[in-house]
This record gives C-alpha cells, structure tokens and sequence, in this order.
C-alpha cells in the first residue's frame, strides 16, 4: 500500500537529468527583460517526473497581470519539448512569488543591464550613488519603477519589490 | 450558486470592472506616468480577476470559465463593489476611487490569506503585495492632491464627498458574507471596517482632508443592484466576445 502510494508521487528528476534541465531552461530569456533567464528569475518552482514518465515544471506568475507570465510559460515548454522532454507545466501560487527569489546571478545581470536589482535602496546602475529620487512608481513593465539619480542625473529603471 | 462560489465572484467582478475603468485611462491620463501607473495598476487588478473568476467557475461546476463569465453575464448577475463601477471622472477622483478601494483590499486579502479555501488563500497572499503598492500609489496622490493648490485641494474634497456614500457597501454583511465566514472561507466585511479607517484617516490627515460623515445612504452591487454606470461599462467589455463569440488573439 504504502509503496503503491508512493508510486502516485511524482519524483525528483536523476542529477544528470536535473543539470541537462538547468542547462535548457538557462537558455530561456524573459521577454520583457531578456538579460535574465527564467531560472535567474526565480519563477521555477519545481521540476519533478509524473508516474506517467512525464516531466512537470511548476511554474510562479511574478505581477499577477503581467503578459509576460503566459509568454514564459510557453516558452519553457517549447524549449523543454525542443530537447525531447514531454513537458507539463503547472501553475504555482503559494507561497507567493517574491522579486527576493531574482539569483544573485540574476541581480548581478540587472545591474549590467542598467536596470538597479530589487532592495532596500534604489542604487544607481551607473555610477552606483544611492542618492536617488522615485519619479514614478510604475515603469515599462509591471516590475519596474522608474528612478532618477541625483549624482549623475541619469534616469535609470528599478526592479520594484514585492 | 452557492454563498461560497457567490463570495468568490464578488471578489472577481470587484477586481475586473476596476480594472476595466482603470483601462479607460489608457491614452487619457495628465501624463505618461501616470498612463503606466493606471495601466499597471489595471493590469494587476485584472490577473487577480483572472484567477478568481477560473476558481469560481470551478466553485460552480457548470464548465463556465473565465471568459465566459467575464463576457456573457448580464448586468444583474455581476456582483461587484458598486463604488469601482463609478465612473473616472477627473483625475482626483480617480484617485480617491482607488485610494479607498485599495485601503479596503489591502484589508480583505491580509485576512484571506487565512481562508480555509486554499486558492483564495494563495490569491489573496499574492495580492497583498500588489494591493500595498497600490495604496501606496494612490495614497501619495491623494497627499499630493489634497495637500497641493487651492484648486487640487477643492477638486479633490468634492471627490471625497461624492465617492464616499459608497463606502457603506464596503461593511455591509449580507448572507452570503455571513455563510462565507461562518465556513471559515471568507472574512466579515464589518470586520474590516476599523483597518481600513486607521488607513483611510492617517491619509486624510496628511492630505489636509476632512472625513465626511457617514450617511444611511447604501448601494447593493454585491447583490447585483447596480447604479445606472455598470451597463455601459459592460456593454463595452463585453462587445467584442458577443460580437465574435470564441475570438481568439
């Protein structure tokens, strides 16, 4: 019983399986920040084989609105079913996906893209003061903001916290 | 339906006609910050409605899914907030619509976060956050308005006391509110009421605004009672889905 049960669970994918999966989906961009991948931003919940054989990805919206959710989401499973994995995807509400899951990877990229990572304080990309001001709360896309730095009086966006 | 399937579409109409006022916007606001803003703040407000219409038509069971019960409902069988239904206006009242909306949604989802429905608990975890940048968002405006020239701040007083009335409907429980809360699904919109105050008067205060008195007036959105704007919002939304039944982008 206990073990015809556990056959019902999905599993965890062999390493070598787990690391091919890394691989491919460090491959595929956000749409809307394409500097990142979808495992820089934290939106892979879990990666795990169906008792059926086939591969789940679950994934987490980042703004519930954002259109770029739908956009990830079928781009990871045509990457995925591209490198011959019979791919799922499943949707992943709780907890709640946090701009605290971005990589360090993923923040490090940000900043080299101009974009200032999700923090306590808006630093600039450029010239890395912190004495900036919000000139708006909302930017181009549901995750930014947009910022002004005071030192060098370039505007630059930041990646809102949530 | 029942009151809990009833409680969930309130919460998914209330999120979708704002989000579809806050669209009209779009092309329209005092500046181009402030387009984004209300497109964003639509935007997220839409993707909550999103997921709360596709769990009420689950709730239901009758295979209806979120198009179909955003785009072939008639004006009777929506139940949302009759303050979000009310029409733009001008920018101020804009922003104390949303201002108060979101002072009472903040409230509402950092209580539904402990419903017994796991869905509406995981919703509501997710919109808190978005919720608290909203009041934020709207907040600073109604400071900016409030506390700005004599013309903002009259303009935006006249906003207060004209959108106000409709706050009532906002702690009113009904039976389906009390059925929802006895189930340990939903939250007591009474219960509401003294957060949503603390947040409502601070703002105020800082705006230079004085709160208006609490009137018997009274309006029944939620039951499907509407003022006489739902119907062309409606007729709006919903026209290209009836015109193309099935369209697909």
């Amino acid at each position: 019983m206990a073990a015809g049960a556990q056959a019902q669970v999905p599993t965890a994918p062999p390493p070598d399986v787990l690391a091919r999966l890394h691989g491919i989906l460090a491959q595929v961009a956000d749409p809307e920040i394409p500097v990142l991948s979808v495992l820089d931003l934290g939106v892979i919940r879990h990666l795990s084989i169906r008792p059926d054989g086939r591969l789940e990805v679950g994934l987490s919206p980042t703004y519930s609105g954002c259109p770029a959710n739908s956009v990830i989401k079928a781009d990871v499973l045509r990457a995925l079913r591209a490198a011959g994995f019979d791919a799922v995807a499943v949707d992943v509400l709780a907890p709640p996906w946090s701009s605290d899951w971005l990589s360090e990877e993923g923040r490090r990229k940000l900043k080299t893209y101009g974009i200032a990572p999700p923090g306590a304080a808006a630093a600039c990309p450029r010239c890395g003061s912190k004495r900036t001001s919000r000139s708006s709360e909302f930017g181009s896309t549901p995750c930014k903001a947009l910022y002004r730095c005071d030192a060098c009086l370039e505007p630059f966006d930041f990646f809102k916290c949530i | 339906m029942t009151p809990h399937g009833r409680y969930v579409l309130r919460l998914a109409d209330t999120n979708l006609v704002l989000a579809q006022r806050l669209g009209e916007w779009a092309g329209h606001a005092p500046a181009l910050e402030e387009d984004l803003g209300l497109a964003n703040v639509s935007l997220d407000l839409l993707g909550q409605a999103r997921l709360l219409l596709a769990h009420a038509g689950q709730l239901e069971g009758s295979g209806r899914g979120e198009d179909e019960l955003a785009f072939l409902r008639e004006e009777s069988d929506f139940y949302n907030l009759t303050l979000v239904e009310q029409p733009n206006g001008d920018f101020g009242d804009t922003v104390v619509r949303q201002f108060l909306f979101d002072a009472w949604q903040l409230g509402a989802y950092e209580a539904l976060r402990d419903s017994r429905d796991a869905t509406l608990a995981a919703i509501a975890a997710k919109g808190r956050g978005e919720a608290t940048y909203h009041l934020r968002y709207s907040g600073g405006w109604l400071v900016r308005l409030g506390d700005g020239t004599a013309e903002s701040h009259a303009r935006v007083a006249q906003s207060v006391a004209r959108l106000w009335p409709y706050t009532g409907e906002l702690f009113a429980d009904d039976d389906v509110d009390r059925a929802a809360a006895e189930a340990g699904i939903g939250v007591l919109p009474s219960t509401l009421e003294p957060a949503f105050s603390a947040r409502v008067d601070e703002t105020l205060a800082r705006a230079t605004l004085a709160r208006p008195a609490q009137t018997p007036f009274n309006w029944y959105g939620k039951q499907g009672r509407h003022s006489e704007h739902l119907g062309y919002l409606l007729a709006e939304m919903q026209s290209l889905h009836r015109a193309h039944p099935g369209a697909a982008w």
